[in-house]
């Protein structure tokens, strides 16, 4: 059984706060522990943190929208934006020695660092992140194929 | 919650306990301020209480990195203590874990400065 639910939001930091507590709750309705309800929760705020600041850029006529959906198997939350797009493979990467202590450039990162999948698609205009964080049967496979 | 930063000496040493959230906005804007303060009052040895600091995004990642740059530039040294087991974690996943000079006691880590 599917459940969709999405939201148009402002470009604000008030709005950010929303998504990651209304992430939390869904990611506790969905049956994530604790730890992943927290992975899910600091993805989906870096999505949209980059959304409102990088896309948006705080721009008052422009919103972002995120989409929180369970599936069987999975959580996928989609956060989509207004902005001029985003080329993942032009991010440089924060764990090279020159980039180390840089003051920014973190957020993509964490998000792929917490997530199962991530889908970074460009909108023309905008940017469309998908996060999936897997649930249920297939992420208790998927963990008893790792310890194996 | 948002985020406080009170300031304590301790044997020459600059004491910043915080709490709450570090995040983009108001929480690194506290961090960013408290340092400049600091620096600004001639405090060259400054150590970071995040005991009761319950979220760091990457944001607050990168304040602590330019806080940190930012005091060794004067000449000086930032260390951090009581890290959380999440920002312990966050810090692990960005390498970041072996730059900070990170204490998980107090009068361990005042003593550390200036040696």
């Amino acid at each position: 059984m599917t459940n969709r639910v999405s939201y148009t939001l402002e470009s604000t930091l008030e709005s950010v706060n929303q998504v990651e507590q209304k992430a939390t709750e869904v990611a506790a309705g969905a049956g994530l522990a604790e730890d992943e309800q927290y992975q899910v929760a600091m993805a989906v705020r870096e999505a949209a943190v980059n959304a409102v600041l990088h896309g948006n850029a705080y721009d008052p006529g422009k919103r972002f929208v995120v989409a929180y959906e369970t599936t069987g198997d999975a959580l996928v939350i989609t956060i989509t934006d207004q902005g001029k797009g985003l080329d993942p493979e032009s991010l440089p990467d924060p764990l090279a020695p020159e980039n180390l202590m840089k003051g920014s450039g973190r957020g993509i990162f964490l998000i792929r660092a917490f997530m199962d999948e991530v889908k970074i698609r460009n909108t023309n205009p905008g940017t469309e992140v998908t996060l999936i964080k897997h649930t249920g049967r297939n992420a208790a496979n998927a963990k008893e194929e790792e310890a194996q | 919650m948002s985020m406080k930063a009170t300031n304590r000496q301790v044997d020459g040493v600059a004491v910043v306990d915080m709490s709450g959230r570090i995040t983009l906005g108001e929480g690194s804007v506290v961090l960013r301020d408290t340092i400049r303060d600091l620096i600004g009052k001639g405090n060259k040895k400054i150590l970071l209480n995040l005991g009761d600091v319950t979220y760091i995004d990457s944001s607050g990642i990168g304040e602590l990195v330019s806080a940190f740059t930012a005091v060794r530039r004067e000449g000086g040294e930032l260390k951090l203590l009581n890290l959380t087991k999440k920002v312990h974690d966050l810090l692990q996943i960005t390498k970041l874990y072996t730059v900070f000079d990170i204490k998980d006691d107090e009068a361990t880590a005042i003593k550390a400065f200036g040696k």
